[in-house]
């Protein structure tokens, strides 16, 4: 244990697929350009110099073929994490994630399960336009035989890649472009993570926040600002998109009485929307106030700077939901 | 021994029972689609039964097998019990995917048999991946994938085509070329029809074999395991074949004509191996009854256990979402 080591979120990324390749000889690295390059975002950079060729696999440009390929592996006894690029890309191999990853323990009457975990980079804040910023989480967490987790902070980045090599059911893992950046300390190296829980990051009497990726984040530094101001919010991380744990979310609404939920897709449909129907379905005395809602706004992610800005949630714009629901 | 060559009677006889026993079983199914006993989509294998009957009985215990939603014939050839397959159909418990798949999703993981696959061209890369896994566990298994010529559209076979040769994986893809994809016919949606060309610009063995006959389906098959298993990457087969009734019990037969259909019956591959058996001396009328007999038998069984069988409460609908955790569904 180091109590003073501070990491990145990327080097956080790396740390756990090192302690997962490092631990478990079933397990290998496939992708687009994960190998030599050191993969797109650097996260897997040095791992194919560590773990050889048979287990950092660079891939063609392939997306349906190395994602069936990896459940395919998965069925037949090892363990692959597939890198996507972005979750944009992943829409090339919607077909096997939807159509037989998320469906064969079923069709199958339970004896065929998929043990493998999909990787990806979701998010925008990095001006690459409509093609390379969506978060489609949302659609994902959509559709039971999926587990969907997004981690948003150094140690989830870490940790969370080895709780879902230990899921015996495909787990889709979103990594948020923006916080490749993002520096906290991990004493302890990757340590797995309860997937089936959220985590209040901030304790708050007044209003709970919900969020995952970089909207948790723009929720913290929205919480501080409103501190200042005597009001304490409650920042729940989600984390598992699916199953969403809204029973910590509730807990957290009856003893606060308001929810704000943050999310970096768009508001139609999203994660919002299902948290809000759930606490309107399961919480709706403990409300004191409508659910307030903070989104991308409705448009495809834009390449200037000014307008892809006011594109997404900001501390600005969640402050200013936790304001007009205490109001 | 080649496509010319004199037949092993002894083989002769096994993959014509083989096909017998898809052929009566398919036409029981369209009896009891038509009254009811069984619904959803039905695609029937009649007519095609060579392929898979021939490909199958070239395979070891350890090797794989993916399937296309057009899977009964598949299902029975690999040794999976007729019982089991038809109690699918009735959607009961005792169905080899405990009737959560249906006619178009036949599992059963102790034969190697991984489903039929109703998007097509969506096997091909899970064959891959499972080729993939053998190599890399040193099962000595290879992956056996079937797919329709009409996948020969879709990018998921270009993608999986080029992963199994660039990565020598052991696959041997077997296209049952039926002519039609539903009701597009080849030549209306390939640039090129020569199929085992496609598959050749990918680097890898690839050949055109009679589909119609089992025998010759067997001796190509036997040839491409071998190659397959030494370790050299994949082989390709194109099966030349044809289905003798409708794409689906919906379909209305607009796009092919009878002269066609009938040309194609003229080379049934059951009474095609069954003259040759005959002519050999290995087949003679009571030889035919006693087989007939047998497989009746045992279709009628098949269709007594499944409406004997269990019927799952519903209560148990969102089993097999996840895996089971101290017994709860996630």
């Amino acid at each position: 244990m180091n109590p003073d080591r501070t990491v990145t979120y990327r080097e956080a990324l790396r740390e756990g697929l090192r302690a997962a390749l490092a631990g478990d000889d079933r397990v290998f690295l496939m992708g687009e350009d994960v190998g030599r390059y050191g993969g797109c975002f650097g996260v897997s950079l040095g791992l194919l110099e560590e773990f050889g060729p048979e287990r950092v696999m660079d891939t063609p440009l392939s997306e349906s073929a190395f994602v069936g390929a990896g459940i395919g592996a998965a069925i037949g006894g090892v363990r692959p994490i597939v890198e996507i690029m972005t979750v944009n890309f992943s829409l090339l191999a919607l077909d096997q994630i939807v159509n037989n990853a998320a469906t064969l323990r079923h069709m199958s009457g339970g004896q065929v399960g998929v043990p493998l975990v999909i990787r990806m980079t979701t998010g925008a804040g990095r001006q690459l336009a409509a093609q390379h910023s969506h978060s489609l989480e949302a659609w994902y967490a959509h559709v039971p035989g999926l587990r969907v987790v997004a981690p948003s902070t150094v140690a989830d980045a870490a940790g969370m890649l080895l709780s879902a090599l230990a899921d015996p059911d495909p787990v889709l893992v979103f990594e948020h472009g923006a916080l490749f950046g993002l520096t906290g300390e991990l004493p302890d190296g990757p340590v797995p993570v309860d997937l089936d829980r959220a985590v209040v990051r901030r304790p708050g009497r007044d209003v709970t926040v919900a969020a995952h990726g970089a909207a948790l984040h723009a929720s913290l530094a929205a919480a501080e600002e409103l501190a200042a101001d005597g009001v304490e919010v409650e920042v729940v991380d989600l984390r598992t998109l699916r199953p969403l744990d809204h029973d910590t979310v509730l807990a957290s609404v009856r003893r606060t009485g308001r929810l704000v939920v943050a999310e970096d897709g768009w508001r139609s449909g999203g994660i919002g929307a299902e948290l809000a129907a759930r606490v309107a379905e399961q919480g709706f005395w403990d409300l004191d106030a409508p659910v307030g809602r903070v989104a991308a706004a409705e448009v495809p992610i834009p390449y200037a700077k000014q307008l892809e800005d006011a594109a997404l949630v900001s501390p600005v714009r969640v402050a200013s939901a936790v304001r007009a629901v205490l109001s | 021994m080649g496509a010319d060559a004199p037949v092993d009677p002894a083989l002769g006889l096994r993959l014509l029972r083989a096909m017998l026993r898809v052929r009566r079983f398919e036409e029981r199914c369209a009896e009891l689609y038509s009254s009811t006993a069984i619904r959803g989509f039905v695609h029937l294998y009649v007519g095609e039964e060579a392929v898979a009957v021939g490909v199958l009985d070239a395979l070891g215990p350890d090797d794989a097998v993916v399937a296309t939603y057009r899977d009964h014939g598949h299902a029975l050839a690999r040794g999976l019990s007729m019982r089991s397959v038809m109690a699918e159909m009735y959607g009961k418990v005792e169905g080899c995917s405990g009737g959560r798949g249906g006619s178009m999703h036949l599992f059963d993981v102790g034969h190697g048999f991984y489903g039929g696959n109703a998007i097509v061209g969506g096997g091909l890369p899970l064959a891959v991946g499972l080729a993939l896994a053998q190599r890399r566990t040193g099962s000595g298994g290879i992956t056996v994938c079937f797919f329709g010529e009409g996948a020969v559209a879709e990018g998921e076979f270009h993608e999986s085509m080029n992963l199994a040769a660039l990565w020598d994986l052991p696959v041997l893809f077997c296209c049952e070329n039926n002519l039609y994809a539903m009701g597009t016919a080849l030549e209306r949606s390939e640039s090129n029809v020569d199929l085992a060309v496609k598959a050749a610009s990918y680097g890898m063995p690839a050949w055109a074999v009679d589909g119609m006959d089992a025998p010759a389906v067997h001796h190509a098959t036997s040839r491409a395991v071998a190659a397959v298993r030494s370790g050299d990457g994949p082989v390709f087969l194109e099966l030349h074949t044809y289905r003798f009734r409708a794409h689906s019990m919906y379909d209305p037969e607009r796009y092919r004509d009878h002269e066609e259909v009938d040309r194609w019956r003229d080379r049934d591959p059951i009474e095609t191996l069954a003259a040759t058996l005959r002519g050999l001396g290995a087949l003679d009328d009571a030889g035919w009854d006693a087989l007939e007999a047998e497989v009746a038998a045992e279709v009628d069984d098949a269709v007594a256990h499944a409406e004997a069988g269990t019927v799952e409460p519903v209560e148990d609908l969102t089993r097999h979402v996840y895996a089971e955790r101290n017994g709860t569904a996630l």
